[in-house]
């Protein structure tokens, strides 16, 4: 077996180019999601084309890209043909190199042999499914509509409609989920045999439905718990062959995610559609989030970015590391490390076994202390 | 120089919120001293705290010019005191100055602990008094029973008891009349050798020291060389005066007259209010009675919550004490607090005044330990020291007795609550020497209590158990052998200085308890189990853990909120600076601060 995340590929992704588009549309909301997404507003999807093609055509000419991800929302509310349409825009603009990574999210109860056999011709090779559960109790907490089988049906399918990297996305540590429900989702998943998990922590983000629940009264999610999940999940993912190669992801060798890697490698990537950030020559940007606001000034011609913050000096250096440090191959020392390293709480945590200094590498040895970590680093 | 025969001095005393202040003003307003217009409200409290609070701290005189509508001019020299017991020494002083003093209790509220206490005082000094029901005006006023309760307590009969209303002025003019037919001027000789008693001092930034003196014999005129009889030191009197309560300097004051008087003394600490001031030229034999040194009683740490602070807290205490000759302090390091003071102080409403006006007019932020008393150690070698802090605890081994400050308490409570009382100072280790029913619906209870339980929340429980109906006063009662232990709370095998208390034996399973619940919860997880103890000496008497963190990460990190997360964990790392290491255990600020209130 070829090692399935190293340094090199952790440190190559810096000089990746990637690209992500935002669809905003969904069937309905989830609960716990806090993403930029509308409901009910699908007849817009032609308009919104039109938008992202502007946005495209106005941002200046680039290398060609690495990767591009298409996430939501629900891409699939789109349709095969606009999603093809929008690689097409890209490709035509700056160029895809010859081995990049064409992905997107999808829903599994919209996932047809049709889709994705269209998908596959655009030029997708990739495809995350929102699976979250392989537990019908679970997956009515988390307002998901679809059932296990669908899941499995959706694998199946892209797999013959020949996508090489599929992957499941897991939420553990709802509290209607116990311990043994979180095994039968990890071992359903894991029979799936997909190429790349996503295994996230269930989190109160503000603002969203299960935020004020838990703020009425409602149970929240239980970091102990949490963090038995994310130790199951480990053992029993890499016996299958998957590596952790980031705090939440794993993948098999050379399926880690090329988009996501690039993004903790301090690499380049352009947000395009509503709510979508980006990061270029050290200028990190963000979109309107308001779907209409988007529409209006992108086909004003007045562009789609409400704020943009150069990243530079101490700052940069801050993101290097709290980027970095995500990855299980840790990030190189660098000014910020060594400085980290030679003080009383970088000595502490060396001391407790949280964090190890390998090759040059600051390497965090307890990811779910990650954070800790991060705030100790950005002293 | 006055007639004697024309003057009077008197006190108001009463409970707190019965008026006095209002009273004090309407009388001001009668006399002319103060036209309507030109009146701050309650003038006699100067301080916003006092404002505030509705109490007065310092003693002042004011001098009141009043034409008696048959019997003609008079000077009423009105002597405010403080209310509560805190300053009883302060109290007495201003009350030695005085020949009567007019009672005041609230017509709808009736007789409460600090109007017993005051007016024991008074009798105690042999003042005249005048009873006065006051808030007449108030729907719930009932004058009669409170004239009743008022007789029940002093004697004499209701008819004598004066109803006013200081809000609306009614009654204000037959109380003015009676203060002059009751009260008996001063006696004195103004021939005799000076003796001035000095009942108050103030600390003014411009003139110095300024004290309040009440002439007793001779004369006290300006340029005076003065001996001050109990610290020795000699002065001139460079002004003496009268306040009107504008200062208007006099050229001299004779026997019975209240004023001021200025030495150029710039240390408040060498002028000893209840000194007797006599002239270095005919110096009196023997000083006038009752000078006693202002003894703390209740002692905390204070400490900076940011320990840059130290050195503004050490300036803001010195200015403190230029204007409050009882407030002791000297520094204190605690490993977990850092540097500070540790303050005596002569009661609770003192603290927390002292620490309030800290905060408030020194703009600092504060942690202070829970108060302590001042304990009496009789050690091995036969040598007995006074404890004013837990860390000075010899050890146990050390020890042949201990004992702790003893009250004797007054509780008036309305006699439904009487059981809901006797429960409470049982628990804290009362003993009663006396019931007695002020009218049918209320009581009034004498306990002995260790100062240590009443310093401890006492108050608080009392009005939260009698719907607040409660009132309290209290005098030292000497000291009393007690088996006392100091409970230690470690942290991870360490013990914090800040939260060590001395308690009584049989509570200090309950404290020790009570300290590990509290700190379980405030203490954040670590990388590693905390174990949180209670010990005495090296046997541990109560224990929690706080468990291990497992989990400080965020689920997700795309490239949508690198900005928003860099954001949150920047924050995060800024709540961390505000964390005291002690030993290897992040404890935040905020631990300290609660598991140190007194309100558990």
């Amino acid at each position: 077996m070829t090692a399935p995340d190293s340094p090199e590929l952790a440190d190559r992704a810096a000089g990746w180019a990637g690209a992500y588009v935002h669809i905003p549309f969904c069937a309905r909301q989830c609960p716990y999601c806090d993403f930029t997404v509308v409901v009910g507003r699908d007849a817009e999807a032609d308009r919104y084309l039109e938008a992202l093609s502007i946005e495209i055509a106005s941002e200046p000419p680039w290398r060609p890209l690495d990767a591009v991800y298409v996430g939501g929302g629900t891409p699939t509310r789109l349709g095969a043909r606009r999603l093809a349409t929008i690689v097409e825009t890209l490709a035509d603009r700056f160029g895809l190199a010859s081995d990049a990574e064409v992905g997107l999210e999808a829903n599994p109860e919209d996932w047809t042999p049709e889709m994705a056999g269209e998908l596959a011709a655009a030029g997708f090779g990739r495809v995350s499914f929102g699976a979250q559960s392989f537990d019908r109790r679970v997956l009515a907490a988390l307002g998901r509509c679809h059932t296990p089988a669908d899941v499995a049906r959706a694998v199946e399918v892209a797999r013959r409609a020949g996508f090489g990297s599929v992957n499941l996305d897991l939420i553990y540590g709802h509290p209607v989920e116990d311990a043994r429900s979180w095994t039968t989702t990890v071992e359903a998943a894991l029979g799936l045999a997909p190429d790349h998990l996503s295994v996230y922590a269930l989190t109160v983000e503000p603002g969203t439905k299960l935020w004020r629940d838990v703020r009425a009264g409602a149970s929240a999610p239980d970091p102990d718990v949490q963090a038995d999940r994310w130790e199951e999940v480990q053992v029993r993912a890499e016996a299958s062959g998957l590596v952790r190669y980031e705090v939440s992801n794993l993948a098999r060798p050379g399926h880690a995610c090329r988009y996501n890697l690039t993004v903790w490698a301090g690499g380049q990537y352009l947000g395009f559609g509503v709510g979508a950030h980006g990061f270029r020559d050290g200028v990190r940007r963000a979109n309107v989030r308001r779907l209409d606001t988007y529409l209006d000034r992108v086909r004003a011609g007045l562009g789609a970015v409400q704020s943009s913050d150069l990243v530079s000096g101490a700052e940069a250096e801050r993101e290097r590391l709290m980027l970095g440090l995500r990855r299980a191959a840790g990030v190189v020392l660098g000014q910020g490390g060594e400085a980290f390293v030679a003080s009383d709480e970088g000595r502490r945590l060396l001391d407790a076994g949280v964090v190890e200094v390998r090759d040059g590498r600051l390497v965090v040895l307890r990811p779910l202390l990650t954070d800790l970590v991060i705030r100790s680093v950005l002293g | 120089m006055v007639d004697r025969a024309r003057i009077r001095n008197f006190s108001i005393i009463a409970h707190i919120d019965h008026g006095k202040s209002t009273l004090a003003d309407r009388l001001l307003e009668r006399t002319g001293a103060l036209s309507e217009r030109d009146m701050r409200e309650q003038v006699l409290d100067t301080m916003d705290l006092e404002r505030e609070r509705g109490i007065t701290i310092k003693a002042q005189a004011v001098r009141l010019e009043y034409v008696h509508p048959s019997d003609g001019h008079h000077v009423l020299d009105l002597i405010d005191t403080p209310g509560h017991v805190d300053f009883s020494y302060e109290v007495s002083r201003s009350l030695a100055a005085c020949e009567g003093a007019v009672l005041l209790v609230d017509a709808a509220q009736g007789v409460q602990a600090q109007t017993l206490a005051n007016a024991y005082l008074a009798i105690d000094a042999g003042l005249e008094i005048i009873p006065v029901v006051n808030k007449i005006d108030l729907p719930s006023a009932d004058p009669d029973r409170v004239a009743a309760e008022i007789v029940g307590v002093l004697g004499g009969r209701p008819e004598d008891v004066v109803r006013v209303s200081a809000k609306t002025g009614e009654g204000v003019d037959e109380l003015l009349a009676r203060i002059v037919a009751d009260i008996p001027p001063p006696s004195g000789d103004p021939d005799a050798p000076l003796r001035a008693l000095v009942f108050d001092s103030y600390y003014d930034p411009y003139r110095g020291v300024v004290c309040y003196v009440r002439v007793v014999d001779g004369r006290l005129s300006s340029g005076d060389r003065l001996r001050f009889m109990a610290t020795g030191e000699t002065h001139d009197a460079t002004e003496v005066g009268v306040l009107t309560p504008a200062a208007e300097p006099v050229a001299v004051l004779g026997p019975g007259e209240v004023g001021y008087l200025i030495t150029g003394v710039k240390e408040i600490g060498r002028i000893k209010v209840g000194d007797t001031v006599t002239a270095v030229a005919r110096p009196a034999a023997e000083a006038l009675p009752g000078y006693s040194e202002p003894k703390p009683m209740v002692f905390a740490g204070i400490f900076p919550t940011d320990g840059d602070d130290f050195v503004r807290l050490r300036e803001a205490l010195d200015k403190l004490a230029l204007n409050d000759a009882s407030l002791v302090y000297e520094p204190e390091t605690s490993r977990a607090l850092g540097f500070g003071f540790r303050c005596g102080f002569l009661g609770l409403l003192h603290m927390e005044i002292v620490r309030e006006r800290l905060e408030r007019e020194y703009d600092l932020d504060l942690v202070a330990t829970a108060p302590s008393v001042a304990y009496r150690v009789m050690t091995a070698s036969g040598e007995q020291r006074e404890i004013r802090s837990p860390q000075d605890m010899p050890d146990p081994g050390e020890i042949v007795s201990i004992e702790e400050p003893f009250v004797r308490a007054m509780i008036i409570t309305p006699s439904e609550y009487v059981g809901a009382v006797m429960e409470l100072v049982q628990g804290r280790r009362g003993e009663m020497v006396n019931m007695h029913y002020l009218g049918p619906e209320r009581v009034e209870l004498t306990y002995l209590l260790p100062l240590a339980e009443v310093v401890f929340d006492f108050f608080d429980q009392l009005k939260s158990r009698t719907r607040g109906y409660a009132s309290l006063d209290y005098e030292p009662a000497g000291y009393r052998e007690a088996d006392l232990v100091r409970v230690d709370v470690l942290l991870n095998g360490q013990p914090v200085d800040a939260f060590s208390s001395i308690v009584h034996r049989d509570k200090a399973y309950q404290y020790g308890r009570a300290m590990v619940e509290r700190l379980r919860e405030l203490i954040p997880r670590q990388l590693f189990d905390v174990p949180i103890q209670a010990a005495i000496g090296s046997r541990i008497i109560a224990r929690e853990t706080v468990k291990a963190k497992r989990k400080d990460v965020l689920a997700k990190c795309y490239g949508g909120d690198v900005t928003r997360k860099k954001k949150l964990l920047q924050r995060q790392k800024e709540g961390k600076k505000r964390m005291k290491m002690v030993g290897s255990v992040e404890v935040p600020q905020e631990a300290f601060v609660e598991a140190l209130k007194v309100d558990r």
